[in-house]
């Protein structure tokens, strides 16, 4: 009864350019690969953006994609701790001075009180897209995800629902965040039926599938890659666009084997199986889920059946990580297929450490020597 | 009732007699200087009296601890910006009157809870600048070993429970150390601070209800700087009046500036835990850095404002200035000066030549060693049996 509320402008899933080009998302992936760099310069871009592109970094995409949130629906409502002078990652920079004291404000520091809030505000039909500041501190705010904002349309039997929020969060290793400014807490999220967990793994990414977030009318918490921020850039659609949501995106292709990952993880992913490559001559196939709950196992056993080997990684603790559910599906459904068990390089199982971060991280070396050890069965 | 007849028991004595009895004493040969601090701000309780009786020798104390915290925290600036902290770093410039007071008023058997702005919380509590420097570097001489970093500096032996990361989340705990005094029959209260970002936070008020329905002797310290990070205490809290926050439980707002108004105010606040249960304090306070090293601070406060408080309200220089129309000589403060400065020095140079914690110590304190001897490794079928440190079960 009251879905009519709910707006969201109608766009053609997809890619819409504003000189009338439609690109399909496996363009867009295939451009997303190759063209992004990280902040070591060891990549080069091409001297000028694409026509139709701007060169930005994640958080001026996501800057972006909140602009053109806020001016498609007047509905709309961006409010966090500190987002009135621009955010602590100044990924609101310019909002309230375009859309005014009613449509982006600052909430005091009550995450529980800021989704709680949300969630109201949702069910009257508008969109509201909160921010807790960090990923780490979404916890008081987590019995509002799971018993009400997960719940919400259930238990009212469609009456009701929150379809309209939408949570961002950085999260993620930033290489001194300790405990508090580094954890990945996507897997208790994925537990919950009833919400969507999205995590980009670039700008270009970042922008479509946040757009795509705030319009998907199911509650998504979307978790940033925080050290990405600055460190990625890359050519980004002008306009609206959005990426499908449980769609996962196949950034390099290969034959060997089948690394999974998501967020910032994708880039390590990548560089890991360069250095396969080249020294071991291991052609390895890297998956960004894009989307964790629902996420889209057609497309990671697809390649599993063909690759035949799997290693998931994720930078959350091993146990009861998003990884196993890649691992257990896989084994299930592409039992005969696999040459090897599915391995899980992940996190440590302890809290997220301070100065012996490098020890607790999946890193480049760690994928590698789990790539060599399922190819080496 | 029996409140308000403790309450006006504690009025007949002199507030003045009643707080030195309980503050540390310093040399009685010592001449007394009385001092009027700005008055009180009450919630549902009596005043005490604003005439502050204190002497040189406490005085110089007071002034080289807070000029030790203060060179400490320029210290730790410096060494942040070369890049050898890194990671968050909440500095504590300008608060320095507040815990100093605190200290006064309390002793090492009183426990001390805070937020992530704990750095100088180790020194009050005895420990030395180098300890905290190696913990700032993240070596395995700190406070914590290393293994904490700025925001968990932990000392079991002086009461001092951290150095707590999350927002609020050291206020429930603070009632809960308190009930742990009462139960146990000691004249000891539990000092858990927060600041004016964390006075919004749901659990400080699950907190307050149970420290008041249990009356436990609980002092709960509001450090008012005025910005929860770069939010304005008028743009987060509709009422700004953290004192009265909660509500039926009494509240003083005290000078934060003033370190003699907060040694007066925190051992009358103590003597009235002790007799009847929980009381808030607000510190009304300023902090000269940005809300930490990643922040400049000045895009949501004028540089005219940090400015005025540094010229107007200065912890260190009023007691300076007390001290020098006391009859202290210009140059023994700057010996002084140049002693807590050589200190600092010396220590951060140690810091700098500690030792990185070793790479199994990732798996250590993950619960009580024995259980098992064995813990799960990060790749499958990787086993590490981690090295049990005995002290850690005393």
């Amino acid at each position: 009864m009251q879905s009519a509320i709910f707006q969201c402008r109608p766009r053609l899933q997809g890619l819409i350019l504003p000189v009338g080009n439609i690109l399909t998302t496996a363009a867009l992936s295939s451009l997303s690969g190759a063209t992004m760099v990280q902040a070591d310069q060891n990549n080069t871009l091409a001297t000028e953006p694409l026509p139709g592109f701007k060169r930005l970094n994640l958080c001026n995409a996501v800057n972006d994609a909140l602009v053109t949130a806020l001016d498609t629906n007047y509905r709309a409502y961006v409010f966090g701790e500190d987002v009135s002078f621009g955010g602590v990652f100044r990924c609101t920079v310019g909002l309230l001075e375009r859309f005014g004291k009613e449509r982006v404000f600052n909430t005091p520091l009550s995450e529980q009180g800021i989704v709680g809030f949300g969630i109201g505000l949702a069910a009257m039909g508008h969109t509201a897209v909160a921010e807790i500041q960090f990923a780490d501190y979404i916890f008081p705010a987590f019995d509002q995800f799971v018993n009400e904002a997960a719940k919400y349309r259930y238990r009212s039997g469609g009456s009701f629902h929150c379809g309209g929020l939408t949570v961002r969060a950085p999260y993620g290793a930033v290489g001194h965040g300790g405990h508090y400014h580094s954890q990945s807490p996507e897997a208790f999220f994925t537990h919950v039926p009833g919400i969507k967990v999205v995590m980009p793994s670039s700008p270009a990414e970042a922008k479509g599938l946040l757009l795509a977030s705030i319009c998907d009318p199911n509650p998504v918490v979307f978790f940033e890659p925080k050290m990405l921020y600055r460190t990625a850039v890359e050519d980004v659609p002008e306009g609206d666009y959005m990426l499908p949501l449980g769609v996962a995106r196949l950034v390099v292709e290969g034959n060997d084997v089948t690394l999974v990952g998501w967020g910032q993880q994708v880039l390590v992913l990548q560089q890991a199986a360069a250095q396969l490559k080249k020294a071991d001559g291991i052609s390895c196939e890297v998956v960004d889920l894009r989307t964790l709950s629902p996420w889209d196992s057609e497309m990671v056993c697809a390649s599993v059946s063909k690759t035949g080997r799997l290693v998931v990684a994720h930078e959350a603790p091993l146990t009861g990580g998003f990884g196993a559910e890649v691992a257990a599906t896989v084994a299930e459904r592409c039992f005969t297929r696999l040459e090897s068990p599915p391995v899980r390089c992940c996190g440590a199982d302890t809290p997220f450490p301070l100065i012996l971060e490098p020890v607790y991280l999946p890193g480049v070396a760690r994928v590698m020597e789990a790539v060599r050890g399922v190819v080496n069965y | 009732m029996a409140l308000p007849a403790a309450i006006s028991s504690l009025k007949a004595k002199d507030g003045l007699q009643l707080g030195m009895s309980v503050a540390r004493l310093f040399a009685s040969a010592a001449s007394q200087i009385k001092v009027e601090v700005m008055p009180y701000k009450v919630h549902r309780i009596e005043a005490p009296s604003n005439i502050v009786e204190t002497n040189v020798p406490e005085l110089m104390s007071f002034y080289k601890l807070m000029y030790k915290l203060r060179r400490m925290e320029i210290a730790a600036d410096m060494m942040y910006k070369a890049k050898f902290i890194r990671g968050f770093c909440h500095l504590y410039d300008g608060q320095e009157a507040v815990l100093t007071g605190i200290e006064a008023a309390i002793t090492l058997e009183d426990s001390i809870i805070t937020s992530y702005r704990d750095h100088c919380q180790h020194i009050t509590r005895g420990g030395s600048v180098k300890e905290l420097m190696a913990e700032l570097m993240g070596k395995s001489e700190g406070a914590t070993r290393g293994l904490g970093g700025s925001m968990h500096i932990y000392n079991r032996k002086a009461n001092f429970y951290g150095g707590n990361g999350i927002v609020g989340a050291q206020i429930p705990l603070g009632a809960g150390i308190a009930l742990a005094h009462k139960y146990r029959g000691e004249p000891n209260v539990c000092i858990t601070m927060y600041g004016d970002g964390a006075a919004n936070q749901g659990q400080k008020y699950e907190a307050l209800n149970m420290a008041g329905l249990w009356n436990l002797p609980v002092i709960f310290v509001c450090e008012n700087n005025h910005y929860g990070m770069g939010t304005a205490e008028w743009r987060a809290a509709k009422s700004p009046n953290f004192y009265t926050r909660g509500d039926y439980i009494p509240g003083i707002k005290v000078d934060g500036m003033d370190v003699l108004a907060v040694k007066h105010a925190v051992a009358f606040a103590k003597a009235y835990a002790l007799a009847n249960g929980p009381i808030v304090m607000e510190m009304d306070t300023y902090r000269y850095h940005g809300h930490s090293m990643s922040d400049p601070g000045s895009t949501y406060r004028t540089r005219d404002e940090i400015n005025a408080m540094r010229t107007e309200r200065d912890p260190i220089e009023r007691v300076k200035k007390l001290l020098l129309s006391n009859g202290v000589e210009a140059g023994e403060l700057k010996r002084v000066d140049k002693d807590v400065k050589k200190e600092v020095d010396d220590a951060v140079e140690a810091a700098k030549a500690g030792t990185i914690p070793p790479d199994s110590w990732l798996w250590k304190n993950m619960y009580v060693a024995p259980l098992g001897g064995e813990m799960r490794g990060v790749l499958p079928g990787q086993y590490h049996a981690p090295d049990f440190d005995p002290e850690y079960t005393s």
